[in-house]
């Protein structure tokens, strides 16, 4: 199931429509991410995005094709043992609201943990406890630990929180993070500096990265970047049905 | 999870804890309702034991029972002193209790009776009437007052008091010119007695001895000294309580009075007057009852608007607690376990205010209609009372929880907001 040499993301032939009776609005051949890549996917909004990490994410099932992540192919999994695949396997940081309001910073980057005995177990394999892992990952996405750990995530500039969302994704070293327009909500200064700690501690974690958004600007810093529209076969860049704002 | 349902609460305090108010007032409403209902029949029932056979004039029975123990109306007719002597005669009667009621002293009602009524009277658990302070009436102008009486107007023994004719509690006319002194004080017993003024039928006599045609007679009037070597034999008496030698023969004495030629008699048997009672207040009870439902459902209707009522805020933490691993059925969990702490608090709070309630209401409640209604824990029926509201609670949860779990099927990881 870990063969190195397998891409951790692989979908083969996949349609997908959000009603059987309406057109697809995906319909991908083959792509695949390589174990340690970092992917840039890009797309206008509206472009199915959103969609398409649902179905990586087995969030969403395609009406037709496979799609495989980390060598298990989803369509194998039942639905309450898919909810424990994304837990175990995929790190998830979206646009904002990632925090739980009423959960302190420490609560809320344990969060995974409490529902993957996985991602538990691996967080405290380096000998840590997991509160001492929580203080090392805010410490990596330089937030010091002491500071703003007990405090509610409201306190938090948005900047902020979307580190603290990114250390949560990470915790437990899920083998591929999600991370599905993050710096959208961030100055352009502090987006080159959100993305170079991404990148440092994906880099340690040897996670792969999935990262999405609409702005081409930041394609450079991957090692590759896809255009949905590209592999998309349902050229339909219009269509909103996909995905709502 | 419960960690995660008590601090989404915690930060939805504002509504959270009116749906907390919501359910316990409705809970405090059931509890006090059903509290109410049965210290009120404990305390009736609890105020006529070891009587027999309660006679008075012509009425209805439960009529008849409510004015002569509990004091409450007024009687239609007296019952004239040569039945008494009569009823009293018969072989099977043990003794007998005169009452006599019509006046008042500062909104109390003063009984006239004989020392009778301090051997034979029973309450409660057949207990005899004890004195607190002084002795029994002996003399004309003696009187025994009741604990409250004596509480509320702050008398003792040796006091003077006036009697009032008439019952209202703003006496028009007065019998000043015969003071009574207080002999004795009772110990409270928790029934009328406590809020009445005993005094000797030779009293009430008395007061009336310058009385023509609802007013006191111009002049002097007749002094106290004159008063007591004056024969002040009873005309009439208001009811009787009756005790037999054996209580195999109430059935045969009751028909004899019922059936008896000189004067149209009424013997009731109290238990099951009372019982008459309680079948004519079934209906409002059971009024009340539903009413108290009906504000439980109310209250719980109110839990489930308010838990839905969020649901749409709440897809946000519902998304990124599917984002970190939560499936739809941790959801819902969620949900039931906030329902649950939501009907758990609304239970708790409702039996502090039911507490409250009936700790302040019970002084009310004793001193306008006697009834005496105790702090008790809570009582089988109480506590399937709560059950019910607790498994109400979480049904009613279950709805907006099934809701959020369709909800986080749908939306998926989706922020749709």
């Amino acid at each position: 199931m870990n063969d190195n040499t397998q891409p951790i993301v692989q979908l083969r032939d996949i349609e997908f429509a959000w009603h059987r009776n309406l057109d697809p609005v995906l319909a991908i051949e083959d792509f695949a991410i390589a174990r340690g890549e970092h992917v840039f996917l890009k797309g206008s909004s509206g472009s199915g995005k959103t969609t398409l990490l649902n179905l990586i994410a087995a969030v969403l099932q395609p009406q037709a094709g496979s799609i495989t992540i980390d060598g298990q192919p989803l369509a194998e999994l039942r639905r309450s043992k898919r909810d424990q695949f994304r837990v175990d396997h995929i790190g998830l940081v979206f646009q904002q609201f990632n925090l739980l309001p009423f959960l302190s910073v420490a609560e809320n980057v344990q969060l995974s943990c409490r529902f993957s005995s996985l991602r538990k177990s691996r967080a405290c394999q380096a000998g840590l406890s997991l509160d001492q892992e929580t203080d090392r990952l805010l410490s990596a996405m330089k937030l010091s630990p002491n500071e703003i750990k007990h405090r509610a995530t409201s306190e938090l500039s948005v900047g902020q929180q979307q580190r603290v969302a990114v250390a949560r994704a990470l915790i437990g070293s899920p083998p591929l993070i999600i991370a599905d327009e993050p710096t959208s909500s961030l100055d352009s200064d502090s987006r080159q500096a959100f993305l170079d700690l991404l990148f440092s501690e994906i880099e340690s974690s040897g996670s792969t990265l999935l990262f999405v958004s609409h702005d081409a600007a930041l394609a450079s810093s991957f090692d590759r970047s896809v255009d949905l529209q590209d592999i998309n076969r349902v050229a339909s860049p219009n269509d909103l049905s996909g995905e709502l704002p | 999870m419960i960690g995660i349902a008590w601090k989404s609460l915690c930060n939805r305090w504002p509504t959270a804890l009116l749906a907390v108010l919501a359910i316990a007032m409705s809970v405090a409403l059931i509890l006090s309702v059903e509290k109410i209902r049965r210290d009120a029949r404990n305390s009736f029932a609890q105020t006529v034991s070891g009587t027999d056979l309660i006679v008075g004039a012509r009425s209805g029975s439960v009529q008849l029972l409510l004015y002569s123990v509990f004091r409450i109306g007024s009687p239609t007719n007296n019952i004239s002193w040569q039945s008494v002597e009569e009823i009293s005669e018969r072989k099977s009667i043990d003794w007998i209790i005169p009452l006599s009621l019509g006046d008042s002293h500062a909104g109390f009602r003063v009984l006239g009776t004989t020392d009778a009524y301090f051997e034979h009277y029973r309450f409660g658990a057949k207990r005899n009437l004890v004195f607190a302070e002084g002795k029994q009436f002996d003399d004309v102008f003696d009187a025994v007052i009741g604990s409250e009486v004596a509480a509320k107007l702050d008398y003792r023994v040796g006091d003077e008091i006036v009697a009032a004719h008439g019952t209202g509690n703003v006496a028009l006319v007065e019998h000043e010119r015969q003071p009574f002194k207080i002999s004795g004080i009772l110990e409270p017993t928790g029934t009328p007695v406590d809020r009445a003024i005993h005094v000797s039928l030779q009293g009430i006599e008395a007061m009336h001895v310058d009385w023509r045609n609802g007013a006191t007679v111009k002049g002097e009037g007749t002094t106290a000294e004159t008063i007591r070597t004056m024969d002040l034999k009873p005309t009439a008496v208001t009811a009787l309580l009756v005790g037999l030698k054996s209580r195999g023969t109430v059935f045969r004495e009751q028909r004899a009075i019922n059936t008896y030629r000189a004067e149209p008699l009424l013997a009731i048997l109290p238990g099951v007057a009372l019982q008459e009672l309680w079948s004519l207040v079934s209906v409002a009870e059971m009024a009340l009852m539903i009413v108290s439902v009906m504000v439980v459902i109310a209250g719980l209707v109110n839990l489930m608007s308010v838990l839905l009522a969020g649901l749409n805020e709440r897809r946000r933490e519902m998304a990124v607690l599917r984002s970190v691993g939560a499936r739809p059925e941790h959801v819902f969990v969620l949900l039931c376990i906030e329902s649950t702490l939501l009907t758990l608090g609304g239970i708790v709070a409702g039996l502090l205010m039911h507490y409250i309630i009936t700790g302040l209401g019970s002084l009310y409640l004793m001193q306008r209609f006697g009834l005496s209604v105790q702090l008790s824990l809570p009582q089988s029926i109480e506590l399937k009372i709560l059950a019910s509201v607790a498994v109400a609670g979480l049904l009613a949860g279950m709805i907006p929880a099934f809701q959020a779990y369709r909800k986080s099927l749908a939306d998926g990881l989706s922020q749709k907001l």
